[in-house]
């Protein structure tokens, strides 16, 4: 494994974990994990897709915080509201309005989601990242893309929405 | 209208790009009739593009120093390499053979830094309870913290490097107990060494070197211990004493 390699990989890694986390500390944190835990295996590397190897290394950091009691959750809507909203108009509300959204996904749907969607990985890679079958990989997509469409055009945003624009 | 099925895998396949031409042409045409779906498609589409607007500009901001220092590998130095490299550094910048294609080397948890350096930065500053066991009764320290480790240990003997012996005392690791030996130089300098029972088979590895909040930790694994030597110190100096608790605890 090269040093250049790994290093290339760290804006990809930050943004699906920036995704994924919806915090920019904590997506950090993962990052560095993920480092240093790929540079502590590095033996069991074998040359192949590193990018989807790092992102393996990822999920399973980010399942084991989930599971621990001291995960810091995703951040809620009082978090995400005290961000200025008067002059975001637009484009920033729409964004505001797919992070809110993308936290109320299962974690499960939000990985596939990215992986698929963000980060274009084939649904044999995902399916390899998130150690799942390929059927898997296509139903939590199907149904975190539903639910996502649900969340953006649905009512489920509708008060939150009035209460941001008012 | 299209007899042929298309399976919602497809539908997702083709909003993401990945069929090749005939599978997209016929799923082009069935969803020219089925416009409940269109929408879905297109929907599903822009999703992808919201997410590359809102998460794209993290690819084009700075990458903070403390991860591209976590994928540098650390020295692969075989150890007593390292050890007769520090001897010969006099006061100046050690230097580090990094290399990219080393073979593959036993390799302690960074677990294992980062516990020493947590451990030194709760004790380090106490002032009445440094230790739970006093330098002063160290043939008792010797004998309750190799007792309790299940094997025997010393405190490395620093003086030559300006630290004596102030204590040490017991604490709870991941994997049973740990032995923390304190030392303090003339100006109150102190510095910690922890000591943890390893694996059972004989391993050594590189002096590893992390940074933990301010803290610098030379770690590394030796037979069946970890050892972990933290201090709020340059590396240098830092690894001038890593090498003689080393040589001590390897007469």
């Amino acid at each position: 494994m090269n040093r250049q390699a790994i290093v290339a990989e760290i804006p990809r890694l930050r943004r699906y974990a920036r995704a994924l986390t919806g915090d920019a500390v904590r997506a950090d944190d993962l990052v560095q994990d993920t480092l240093e835990r790929a540079l502590g295996k590095w033996s069991l590397w074998r040359p192949g897709n590193l990018r989807a190897w790092l992102f393996s290394i990822m999920h399973n950091l980010f399942v084991n915080q989930a599971r621990s009691p001291r995960t810091v959750e995703y951040p809620g809507d009082e978090a995400l509201q005290e961000l200025p909203t008067r002059e975001y108009q637009g484009d920033a509300l729409e964004l505001r309005d797919l992070t809110r959204s993308l936290a109320k996904l299962s974690e499960e749907q939000r990985e596939v989601l990215l992986l698929v969607c963000l980060e274009n990985l084939s649904y044999e890679d995902a399916a390899k990242v998130l150690a799942v079958p390929l059927g898997t990989v296509m139903s939590r997509l199907s149904r975190g893309r539903e639910r996502l469409r649900a969340l953006l055009t649905g009512s489920e945003l509708a008060e939150t929405h009035l209460k941001v624009v008012k | 209208m299209i007899s042929q099925s298309i399976s919602e895998q497809e539908l997702h396949a083709y909003a993401d790009g990945r069929l090749d031409a005939t599978r997209r042409a016929a799923v082009k045409a069935w969803l020219a009739d089925h416009p409940e779906m269109r929408q879905a498609v297109a929907e599903w589409r822009i999703q992808g593009e919201q997410l590359h607007c809102a998460f794209d500009p993290v690819l084009d901001e700075a990458v903070p120093a403390r991860l591209t220092e976590a994928a540098k590998p650390a020295s692969r130095l075989p150890l007593r390499m390292a050890a007769a490299v520090a001897w010969l550094a006099v006061g100046g910048v050690v230097g580090y053979a990094v290399r990219d294609s080393a073979p593959p080397a036993p390799q302690p948890s960074a677990s294992l830094a980062r516990q020493a350096a947590l451990a030194h930065a709760v004790f380090s500053p106490e002032v009445r309870h440094p230790v739970e066991v006093d330098a002063a009764e160290e043939t008792h320290l010797v004998a309750w913290l190799s007792k309790r480790l299940g094997a025997e240990l010393k405190p490395p003997r620093l003086s030559a490097q300006g630290f004596e012996l102030v204590g040490g005392r017991l604490l709870p690791g991941e994997a049973g107990p740990v032995a923390q030996f304190m030392y303090q130089d003339a100006r109150g300098q102190r510095l910690t060494l922890y000591v943890r029972r390893d694996a059972q088979d004989s391993r050594e590895t590189a002096f590893l070197y992390a940074q933990e909040g301010g803290i610098g930790v030379f770690y590394w694994l030796d037979g069946r211990f970890g050892y972990a030597l933290s201090a709020e110190m340059e590396k240098s100096d830092l690894l001038r004493v890593a090498t003689a608790v080393y040589q001590q605890l390897n007469p």
